[in-house]
């Protein structure tokens, strides 16, 4: 078996990986720093984001008020060390990517430009057009290129990850491109994969979000974190999950159900009018919604879609005009991706998966229990979403805690052993075991894309928008039956060459582990918070559930919860008031 | 190279597509590539003349009409027309890029391609005229 | 309309074919499908051995390109609708070795782009603590078009100078470099046009614009090699006139 070797591995090269891979070759320009990525970096799901990155930019604005926009809108599940650290680096972190060459919106004088933004208070969003993410990414990418440090391993799969004598040496990974299996040991190992909205049947989240890194750490035995908080956004077009920006209902857009009715006036957001009112009907917080939409649709008054309910978005009364000018890339998402067209149709929308807020518990500094191993990104859970993330907070994390994360790793690295003989022998039974379960195999009968659409459906009807303990235990129930059918999978490619069944089969598999630890963390938790809403347990209780559930996996395969209480500094809890 | 490599496990073996000897034929663009790829024959053709020309006229006054004695044969006519046919389609190539090339803005905003490539036309006109006006003997 | 639409892929396996051959699959004809779904269709249900490249589904990422009907697409954002009654004809990007099925080699593009320096090059550093360079946003807007570059490819694809010479560093690369060149943040230009000036960086460019047609986010890739060559000009005439020293 071939392998190779280096300081520090990076697991992922989106906004997260990228930004842990240059701290790390600027810390110690001495160490090796190996970047693996399923993707090519600059394909990375960062890519997608559009709206923008918060950081205090002006002076009337202060680090206390982010602070204190990002744990309320958590409902108070922040550590709040964490996010005074996070607020205080976020500014400095954005200028680094400024200096690096990433095209902000500017004033007229040259300043940087900042919007405002859901759930912030003040003006602190900084963006680059309506393409935020893309630019930052590109940015970060075409940056890390100057580093001779950094060794890519483009288009490599891993696997696994190498635990020895309770330290982390190293993954197990894949070369699409040859289908070789081949392992990668280093020192310290940074996990940056991103988010896992495919779990969902619908979502706003790209092909490659499976929560590969959430399963590789939990496999590894390390906890996972508040894995039940799963943000909803409220209007997405069914099957492609493409997002509807608020500013479309912002403009005066109605939400209509199936006779045309508009049913938000039904759920307490207060009586229509012609004309868009801030913080009732249609401009209603996301979650409540969310919300209504399943309400709506327990009434049988939504409209059966070929992909399911949705009600319809109409923005046909606002006029050609309005819409050109005001909602220009509304219109061009629905007639480039979706062939409708708003100024004559209607458009079917839905509440979408959007965003992880738990995954790999780590600390501030984005290291987890489990010695040289690291997180960072939507894949880590540090946590300063809490319950529920604001918008624009998530991008300069991935620069923080990429940074921090990059940083103790280098530090860590610096003082270690190269990697023992007890980890190539742990590759090489991984080998083993792919090339048994999948490549080599013959027989089977279950499909990909059959236990996929299953487990997606048992996630959303159990762990959906409204939970109770009935329908997670269905769920949870049906995720069992879905493990224990997987191993009887069939592959129709049995190639080596760029075989993206196999790897399909693989993210299903990691999806099935990332999906019972969101059931098993939502069924403990016996409370409303946040993103988190049981019918059964309609109101917060600090009591008991101030605390982050941390799930780990047993040996026997099954899982084990626990509870670790929130770290307050400043902000006691209060009441969450919507306002916006 | 006659023999197909053979696939031997974990060393990628690509397939080059063979292009096909016609594939210029499939849009008009690529057509227009190859042609002024091909026009270089032509404007070398014509520099050849020029310098025959200049030649000529050195060696003295009799050699001259001999020299456009031979330029009227009908080979070098249809030569010729070729050559100015692809000179032509060359100098509107370039001119059309001219915008490309060199961005110009006014307070701000970018001046229409149109703008930019006019003023080349123009410019055009205006020589051909003066030259067309001491040629016919103004 | 018909409910059922015929697509001819081309598939190629290395460990089994010499060289790739259609085959042809029948999918559901629905108005809000792209290129891509009906491909997923078929890998979710058809068959599952059908290799290419696809994440966001919303053309930002780059990954999708391929032939579509002989012609470079993001299949993401290329309706099933525009081919009917069909059948399509589905193959990998053209000018690129073909790994397998619809997924093509792309190194060549990873070794040109990092050759042209894609960052930000300055003599010296201003800390951050000291706050942001100043940029006007007409400063942003001179480069703001060639940022938009998602790597599709779809440029080599329809470079037919490219496609006989692939020394040829090519549109997007060159597009990217002329970004830092025109930043006002930036001062690598000289650098940058160093690596670009001999004869297979930009002057193999002869203006077929083909490239600046297929490229869907509205780069210009055209645009930028045309302004590189008058730079480079401009640049080699000056070293002419004034040969010493000046620059
Ligand atoms: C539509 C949309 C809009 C958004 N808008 C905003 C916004 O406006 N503001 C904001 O702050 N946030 C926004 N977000 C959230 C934000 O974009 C993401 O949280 C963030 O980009 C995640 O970055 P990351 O670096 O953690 O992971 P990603 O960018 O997803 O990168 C993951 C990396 O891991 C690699 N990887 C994964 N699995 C494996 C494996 N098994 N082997 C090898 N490599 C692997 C992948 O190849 C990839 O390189 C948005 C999200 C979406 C979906
Ligand atoms: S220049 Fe356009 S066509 Fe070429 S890679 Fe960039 S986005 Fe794609
Ligand atoms: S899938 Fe991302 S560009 Fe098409």
């Amino acid at each position: 078996m071939d392998s190779s070797s280096h300081d520090v591995l990076l697991v992922g090269g989106g906004g997260a990986g990228l930004r842990a891979a240059i701290a790390v070759a600027e810390v110690n320009p001495k160490l090796s720093v190996a970047v693996v990525s399923k993707v090519y970096p600059m394909r990375s799901h960062t890519v997608s984001a559009e709206g923008g990155a918060a950081g205090v930019a002006r002076p009337d604005d202060s680090l206390d008020e982010h602070a204190y926009d990002t744990i309320s809108g958590g409902d108070w599940l922040c550590d709040q060390d964490a996010v005074e650290a996070f607020v205080k680096e976020a500014r400095e972190e954005l200028l680094q990517m400024e200096h690096w060459g990433c095209p902000w919106s500017r004033e007229p004088d040259g300043r940087i430009a900042v919007r405002p933004f859901g759930g912030m208070k003040k003006e602190r969003t900084w963006f680059a057009a309506d393409k935020t993410g893309f630019h930052m990414l590109h940015t970060l990418f075409q940056t890390s290129l100057k580093y001779n440090a950094i060794t890519r391993y483009d288009e490599w799969f891993v696997t696994k990850l190498l635990v020895d004598d309770g330290r982390v040496q190293g993954v197990v990974a894949i070369e699409l491109m040859s289908g070789k299996i081949q392992a990668i040991t280093s020192k310290a190992v940074i996990v940056c994969t991103g988010g896992c909205g495919k779990v969902f049947p619908f979502t706003t989240n790209a092909n490659i979000k499976n929560g590969d890194g959430m399963a590789l750490a939990y496999r590894a035995g390390c906890p996972l974190k508040d894995m039940e908080f799963v943000q909803y956004h409220p209007t997405g077009l069914p099957f492609t999950g493409i997002l509807i920006t608020e500013a479309a209902r912002a403009e005066g857009g109605y939400m209509l159900n199936k006779d045309g009715y508009r049913y938000l006036q039904d759920y307490d957001l207060g009586k229509p009018q012609p004309g868009p009112v801030l913080r009732t009907m249609e401009l209603g917080p996301r979650d409540r919604l969310s919300q209504a939409f399943v309400k709506e649709n327990e009434k049988g008054r939504t409209i059966e879609g070929p992909y399911g309910p949705v009600v319809h978005l109409d923005l046909r009364h606002l006029g050609a005009k309005l819409i050109n000018t005001k909602l220009p890339f509304v219109r061009e998402l629905c007639l480039k991706y979706q062939n409708i067209d708003p100024i004559k149709e209607l458009i079917p929308v839905r509440p979408v998966v959007h965003y992880m807020m738990g995954g790999v518990h780590t600390n501030m500094n984005g290291a987890t229990p489990i010695k040289g191993l690291y997180a960072a990104g939507e894949v880590a859970c540090v946590s300063i979403n809490g319950a529920n993330r604001l918008g624009s907070n998530s991008l300069p994390e991935l620069l923080v805690f990429g940074a921090r994360a990059g940083k103790s790793a280098a530090a860590f690295a610096s003082d270690q052993r190269p990697a023992g003989s007890a980890a190539l022998t742990q590759a090489m039974d991984e080998q083993r075991r792919l090339e048994e379960q999948f490549l080599r195999k013959a027989g089977g009968r279950e499909r990909v894309a059959t236990i996929r659409e299953e487990m997606q459906k048992a996630v959303e009807s159990g762990a959906g928008i409204y939970r109770t303990a009935k329908t997670l235990q269905e769920s949870a129930n049906k995720l069992q039956e879905l493990q224990e059918r997987f191993p009887n999978i069939a592959l129709d490619d049995h190639s080596r060459t760029f075989n993206t069944e196999l790897t399909s089969a693989l993210e299903l598999s990691f999806m099935l582990d990332v999906a019972t630890s969101i059931v098993q963390c939502a069924l403990h938790r016996k409370e409303s918070r946040g993103a988190h809403q049981r019918t059964d347990f309609p109101g917060r209780n600090d009591t008991e559930y101030l605390a982050h559930s941390l799930v780990t996996r047993k040996e026997d395969g099954s899982s084990q919860l626990k509870y670790l209480p929130v770290t307050i500094t400043r902000w006691p809890p209060g009441q969450r008031v919507y306002g916006r | 190279m006659t023999e197909k490599p053979v696939y031997t496990e974990f060393h990628p073996r690509w397939y080059r597509t063979r292009v096909s000897t016609y594939w210029w034929l499939d849009r008009t663009p690529y057509v227009k590539f190859i042609l002024r790829e091909l026009s270089s024959i032509f404007v070398a053709f014509f520099v050849v003349i020029t310098l025959l020309q200049i030649r000529a006229l050195g060696q003295g006054p009799q050699a001259y009409p001999a020299f456009q004695q031979r330029l009227q044969a009908p080979i070098m006519v249809i030569l010729n027309i070729l050559s100015l046919l692809f000179v032509l389609f060359h100098t509107i190539t370039w001119f059309n890029l001219t915008p490309k090339a060199i961005v110009l803005r006014v307070r701000g905003r970018r001046l229409p391609d149109l703008l930019i490539a006019a003023p080349n036309y123009v410019a055009w006109l205006v020589v051909s005229g003066v030259i067309a006006w001491i040629v016919t003997g103004g | 309309m018909a409910d059922k639409i015929t697509l001819e892929v081309a598939r190629y396996d290395p460990e089994r074919h010499t060289e790739p051959t259609f085959e042809k699959y029948e999918v559901p004809f629905r108005k809000d499908w792209v290129i891509l779904d009906a491909l997923n269709y078929i890998k979710d249900r058809l068959d599952g051995s059908l290799s290419y490249r696809w994440s966001c589904r919303t053309g930002i990422c780059g990954s999708c390109g391929m032939m579509v009907d002989g012609e470079p697409k993001l299949t993401c954002a290329t309706f099933l609708s525009s081919y009917a009654p069909g059948p399509v004809r589905v193959e990998a990007l053209r000018n690129f070795p073909i790994v397998r099925d619809l997924v093509i080699e792309m190194t060549d593009f990873m070794v040109k782009l990092k050759k042209v320096k894609p960052w930000i090059v300055r003599e010296n550093e201003k800390p951050i603590s000291q706050g942001e360079y100043l940029q006007t946003p007409e400063q942003l807007e001179n480069y703001k078009q060639f940022s938009m570059c998602i790597n599709c490819l779809l440029c080599y694809a329809a470079c037919p100078v490219y496609g006989l010479d692939n020394l040829f560093t090519g549109p997007a690369a060159i597009a990217l470099a002329q970004r830092y060149n025109l930043d006002s943040r930036d001062v690598g230009a000289r650098e940058r046009r160093e690596i670009l000036s001999d004869h297979e960086g930009i002057w193999g460019c002869t203006f077929v614009g083909e490239c600046t047609e297929v490229c869907p986010k509205h780069v210009d890739p055209a645009g930028a090699i045309q302004q590189y060559k008058v730079d480079a000009a401009i640049d080699w005439f000056k070293s002419f006139l004034l040969p010493r020293g000046a620059k």
